[in-house]
């Protein structure tokens, strides 16, 4: 087991390469599954019950399945109808990178409406009460109490989403994309040096990690300033 | 205590020393006719067929292990099996990570496409062409000019995907082509253009240095082919001769 | 419902393995986790970093990769330390095993942390009365904290449980026989992806439903000394 640095080096522009299709797969699907989570949170917590079962029943299979049945079944497994290849969404479906990030959307939407669900019951009834005392509509009331309150308080749970998301995006790789993972498995496939190349492949998946966590860390205390001012303890926040 | 660590330890490792007279054979169980897992959870194929008539021939006992594809020569070379029959070409590449046995059958390769398309091999421009990563197909795919090289993990996944549409054309080894083509899911499909004849051999892959096993299997090669058990085998998936 | 065409034995065969692998993870997760919360508590700045390490490096890198690593790379590793002891020839993991070790590699980076929080969530008080009483610290740490530790652990180490279940579909990648391996080869005789993985999908999600339940209760049982509040 002799170390070889120099195929470390030599390949990694390719593994820089696939780091930004990475970058693109997990920021597209965390942006579009902010936005798409806030109606479902919102359904999550009606008070009817119909309306309340329909995201049940969707997060819950999201949330109960790997990620990578999820994407063959979503790849390899809808390709198996006729209907699916003749309808008019099959240039997108045919396409590995669109399947990609359509799962990866999907499942992050459903990570993050039950942190937001479950933020937006948080929110302390006081709070309620008090738009409501002074005449507050359901609407404005949502908007302007309910919703930053409940992003507050998920703060700290949706960086995890962040993260698990960055590192679930290595499963691209198992439907022929060349993200990172899947970048070094063909780097491995031509010079037999699976362990530096998971290596070098490791600590650029760390080095991501950290700025991920760095840049959510200001983006928190941006945030939450309101807080920061009251106590000098800074790290209360984080 | 302590002895019954070392007992444990010596259970949940398995040392090639305890072996010492049983041949692992590492192949990938994906790639039909050659090697293919059944309904019994099973290796067979031809491959399989081959390596037990060899195994036959030098008197040893054989284990088989099977291995996703990219991560096959890794895994001789860590040592979790000591040879390697799953339809693996000779090429210069791989001859600097390993050492190969004479050859066991030879082997071409072909595109297919669906049948009625119209596709001129020699002009692929913007087409996407699949092909099973780390092999020699996927290299000749790669290297076609203004070709969208798509790689995958299995030969049946890029089967799935040429069923479903997503490439135009798929670069295969021919044999296991030919099979495809046979079978009810290949019936639309037909190989197209010139075979490309790249004079490909497939050896059995022996880590460097392990010259005395190499010598052994070549010599049991030898031997199936005159005893007529290689013909045997050989009619048993292809009506013509593949050595 | 669904037509297997032969291949629910197989299937069963791969549920059954999904779980070995499951079990053997949360097994060796749990020690590690344990572990990891000692020297992530302990005041020896080196245990610390080690530590803090291993959750750190465990917890930014792919269970894929992690996965992929411990595969290829104990191997030989193993073969040279065997060596040092005199052996030689090839030493290695058994596929089961090097699945095992790789989720529970990764389920005891998170676990660290959630046993680091139960037990800071112990009172001092607790900890001092005990040593006042003449207890040694192991005493201490086995019959005062960790029985109330658990109480504080388990919804979270329920959770790590369900992630771990769903990370053992990654083990086919370097063929072990699981269910999700199982399905391809039933898809590569069949041809019919969408049966075989929808089929697993709701596998996978009966299994999360079965240890959601036995979560619940683990908890009735870690709270039985706590009496239930009504409000």
């Amino acid at each position: 087991m002799s170390w070889n640095w120099e195929v470390i080096f030599s390949s990694l522009p390719k593994l820089l390469e696939g780091t930004l299709l990475t970058l693109e797969l997990v920021v597209i699907s965390l942006l579009v599954g902010a936005v798409l989570s806030i109606p479902l949170a919102l359904m999550r917590t009606s008070a009817n019950p119909l309306i309340r079962g329909i995201p049940l029943g969707y997060t819950f299979f999201f949330r109960g399945t790997p990620l990578l049945v999820q994407l063959f079944l979503f790849y390899y497994g809808l390709a198996q109808f006729d209907a699916v290849r003749e309808s008019i969404f099959w240039p997108y479906l045919r396409e590995a990178y669109w399947c990609a990030l359509i799962v990866f959307t999907l499942n992050t939407t459903a990570y993050t409406t039950e942190i937001l669900r479950g933020a937006i019951q948080a929110v302390p009834n006081g709070e309620i009460e008090a738009a409501q005392s002074i005449g507050m509509s359901r609407a404005l009331m949502f908007r302007r109490i309910t919703l930053p309150l409940a992003y507050r308080i998920a703060l700290p749970a949706y960086s995890n989403e962040i993260i698990l998301m960055l590192k679930g995006s290595a499963l691209a790789s198992t439907i022929t994309l060349l993200d990172l993972t899947g970048m070094a498995r063909t780097i491995i496939a031509r010079t037999y040096m699976p362990i530096e190349i998971f290596f070098a492949a490791g600590c650029i998946y760390l080095l991501l990690t950290f700025i991920f966590v760095q840049l959510y860390r200001l983006f928190e205390r941006r945030m939450l300033r309101h807080q920061a001012a009251r106590t000098s303890d800074a790290s209360a926040t984080s | 205590m302590k002895s019954i660590l070392v007992g444990l330890l010596a259970m949940m490792l398995v040392s090639g020393n305890a072996l010492a007279d049983k041949i692992r054979i590492g192949t990938e169980g994906a790639y039909p006719p050659f090697n293919m897992i059944g309904k019994d959870g099973k290796p067979a194929g031809f491959d399989v067929d081959i390596a037990k008539a060899l195994c036959e021939k030098m008197g040893t006992d054989c284990a088989f292990v099977t291995q996703d594809w990219d991560g096959i020569i890794p895994g001789l070379l860590a040592g979790k099996y000591d040879a390697i029959v799953a339809s693996m070409s000779i090429t210069e590449e791989r001859m600097r990570a390993v050492d190969f046995t004479n050859k066991y059958y030879s082997n071409s390769l072909r595109f297919i496409v669906k049948k009625g398309t119209d596709i001129d091999t020699g002009n692929l421009k913007g087409m996407s062409v699949g092909a099973q990563r780390a092999t020699i197909a996927a290299n000749h795919a790669e290297s076609i000019e203004g070709a969208k090289a798509k790689l995958y993990d299995t030969q049946e996944n890029a089967y799935l995907d040429l069923s479903s549409g997503r490439i135009d054309v798929l670069v295969t080894d021919m044999l296991p082509g030919y099979d495809w083509l046979k079978s009810e899911q290949g019936q639309d499909y037909q190989f197209i253009g010139k075979t490309i004849d790249i004079d490909d051999k497939i050896g059995i892959a022996v880590r460097k240095g392990d010259g005395k096993l190499r010598d052994r299997l070549n010599k049991a090669i030898t031997e199936i082919i005159k005893d007529g058990t290689y013909a045997t085998i050989n009619s048993k998936y292809f009506p013509f001769s593949v050595y | 419902m669904f037509d297997l065409q032969g291949f629910g034995d197989q299937l069963l065969l791969g549920v059954w393995m999904t779980l070995r692998v499951a079990a053997g993870g949360l097994v060796m997760g749990l020690l590690l986790g344990l572990v990891g919360a000692g020297l992530k508590l302990s005041k020896s700045r080196i245990a610390y970093g080690i530590g803090a390490t291993y959750t750190t490096v465990i917890r930014g890198i792919p269970e894929l990769l992690v996965v992929l690593i411990i595969y290829f790379g104990s191997a030989g590793l193993l073969t040279k330390m065997a060596g040092w002891f005199g052996h030689d020839g090839y030493v290695e993991l058994s596929p089961l095993l090097a699945g095992i070790i790789a989720l529970g590699i990764a389920f005891g980076a998170y676990a660290t942390e959630v046993f680091r929080g139960a037990i800071q969530a112990i009172p001092e008080g607790q900890t001092e009365a005990a040593a006042a009483c003449g207890m040694s610290q192991w005493q201490t740490f086995f019959r005062i904290v960790l029985p109330q530790a658990w109480r504080v652990a388990i919804p979270g180490l329920g959770n790590l449980f369900q992630v771990l279940l769903k990370d053992t579909a990654l083990i086919s990648v370097v063929g072990l026989d699981e269910l999700m391996r199982k399905s391809q080869i039933a898809i590569s005789n069949t041809k019919e992806p969408f049966t075989f993985y929808f089929v697993a999908a709701l596998i996978y999600l009966s299994i999360t439903v079965i240890v959601m339940i036995g979560q619940r209760y683990a908890e009735n049982w870690a709270s039985r000394g706590v009496a239930r509040r009504t409000e």
